[in-house]
């Protein structure tokens, strides 16, 4: 099929585009993302790759705001990230604008979701490398939403997802232990995923909450350890449940 | 020199990034308009030219209930006959061309009585015309189809303040190219009563009363002393009626039929459409004198 790979808007006889199949590849190599959504707040969490010693750590947040109630963590090619991100905070900005109305996450993500298979269907250009998940409030009704964005243009709401390395064994996590859940609880659910694929550690990890009165707050590494160490001991009580039933009978 | 008519399109262009590294955007649709040394003045008097008087009386207002909207139904013109030169050639047999000289008479006739002023947007929303009928039917509609598309892609209804924002933005990139609209967009959204006043001059102003059209300082006489803002359906619309009446009384422009409609949570409605010569006859019943001759009649009696 080499054939069939090289201009993006040439389909392959079996119906694939393959340059947006190779970019799904890129975000398969890219550092993983969770997103679950709570009753009363969204968390997303993304892996970070230890920072170098020289790094100044704050110039790599991976969550950033699109507006004061939506935030998008991502998956794949950051520099393509920068782009994309860029792109929707002036959308969001000329959303206000126009109709004097913050936008809501759906708008947004169809917007992005939009861009990103603009990409697919344009001569000399390659899609963007990365998979999204925007959280945010809407502005109307005041519920949480989480959605997910991919490079073939594609979007659909969730809630709970995991985009980039081992998406698969994060999602099958999150299908059988999820709940409704809200406030700690949420950010428990949310951690508890990603430590099934990163290390344990507060400097492996950056997680933000978006509330609707706060807008979207980053935790900080203590706070991280904390919990950690929390869902730790959760787990080492019901390890330990599991293997005393058997002495007593 | 080209004139942009993106403002037309419904849909937006897409802009493709070609194999241009810089991402230049593909240039806007346009037309060409004619060669001229005075530009500015061709365009003063092409505006003069199409500009209406803006004749008629239109207002609008927002009280406990909702928004009442009232407008006149006449239509005025005021036109002048152009020079015109036409030749014909029939091959060997010639016509001979003939030639009208200017004439500009400036006359004021009533086009029409029964003008649809209220123009109703969508179930919820109404606008109102002042000033070109034309611009104003077709932007209206142009809305009317901004707001659906809007209902459409969001899976919820625009606000009366995005769908006047609409408008406004693309009547603003008309500015100066001799569009007339001075209208209110009235409607009731999730927020409530809403009421903007908009104008091709690209303004766009939110208030509680207005009153647009060559007979709004009478209406607004009578509807500022009589405003409440705890006014009753009944008591808006009598209101409404009588600032249009005496609107049309007192100014030439504006006549017909008295419009009254209704903005209310489940939408608008039509209250009433009376005749403005009945109307007087209602405001000021003929009491039956005596004629002279019963008065003869009497005299010579007493």
């Amino acid at each position: 099929m080499a054939r069939y790979d090289r201009a993006i808007t040439v389909f392959s006889p079996d119906g694939h585009l393959f340059q947006v199949e190779y970019a799904l590849e890129a975000v398969r190599k890219g550092n993983a993302a969770v997103g679950v959504r709570g009753t009363d707040n969204v968390v997303l969490g993304v892996e970070k790759k230890s920072t170098a010693k020289l790094q100044d750590s704050r110039s790599v947040r991976k969550i950033v705001n699109l507006d004061n109630h939506i935030a998008l963590a991502c998956a794949g090619l950051k520099a393509d990230a920068r782009v994309l991100i860029n792109r929707a905070r002036v959308e969001c900005q000329s959303h206000r604008l126009t109709v004097e109305d913050p936008c809501t996450v759906e708008y947004i993500t169809r917007y992005i979701a939009g861009l990103q298979q603009k990409y697919t269907q344009s001569g000399g250009v390659r899609p963007f490398g990365l998979s999204t998940l925007i959280v945010g409030f809407d502005p109307y009704t005041g519920s949480p939403s989480l959605y997910q964005t991919d490079p073939s243009g594609t979007f659909s709401a969730w809630k709970a997802n995991a985009t980039g390395r081992n998406s698969n064994s994060i999602r099958e996590f999150l299908e059988k232990n999820f709940k409704e859940t809200a406030g700690q609880e949420t950010v428990k659910l949310a951690i508890r995923a990603l430590l099934e694929v990163v290390e344990s550690g507060g400097k492996n990890i950056e997680v933000a909450v978006m509330t609707k009165e706060d807008g979207l707050r980053q935790l900080e590494e203590a706070e991280i350890d904390a919990i950690v160490a929390e869902i730790e001991a959760e787990k080492a009580a019901a390890e330990a449940a599991k293997k005393a039933p058997p002495k007593d009978t | 020199m080209k004139l942009d008519t993106s403002g037309l399109e419904s849909f937006p262009s897409l802009i493709l990034h070609g194999n241009d590294v810089a991402g230049e955007i593909s240039a806007p649709p346009s037309f060409d308009l004619p060669n001229s040394n005075d530009f500015d003045g061709f365009l003063k008097e092409a505006i003069q030219m199409v500009k209406p008087a803006k004749g008629t009386t239109t207002l609008a207002f927002i009280f406990k209930e909702g928004v009442m909207v009232a407008a006149d139904s006449r239509a005025s013109m005021g036109g002048y006959i152009c020079e015109c030169l036409s030749t014909l050639l029939f091959g060997t047999g010639r016509v001979l061309c003939y030639l009208l000289l200017i004439k500009q008479f400036f006359f004021f006739f009533i086009a029409s009585q029964s003008v649809k002023k209220i123009i109703e947007i969508n179930p919820y929303m109404l606008g109102t015309m002042a000033g070109g009928a034309a611009d104003c039917q077709f932007w209206h509609r142009n809305l009317g189809i901004k707001c659906r598309l809007h209902e459409l892609a969001n899976k919820r209804r625009i606000s009366v303040t995005g769908a006047s924002k609409l408008l406004a933005n693309i009547l603003y990139s008309y500015r100066g190219m001799g569009l007339s609209v001075g209208t209110m967009i009235a409607g009731w959204d999730e927020t409530g009563p809403g009421l903007y006043y908009v104008d091709s001059e690209g303004g766009r102003l939110k208030g509680t009363r207005f009153s647009v059209g060559s007979g709004s300082p009478y209406a607004y006489g009578v509807l500022d002393s009589g405003y409440k803002y705890d006014m009753s359906i009944e008591e808006a619309s009598e209101l409404a009626r009588r600032a249009i009446y005496h609107a049309t009384f007192r100014d030439g422009a504006s006549g017909g039929v008295a419009s009254v409609y209704y903005v209310g949570p489940t939408g608008w409605k039509k209250l009433s459409g009376d005749d403005v010569g009945e109307l007087h006859y209602h405001y000021n019943p003929v009491t039956p004198s005596t004629t002279v001759e019963q008065e003869m009649v009497d005299a010579a009696a007493a």
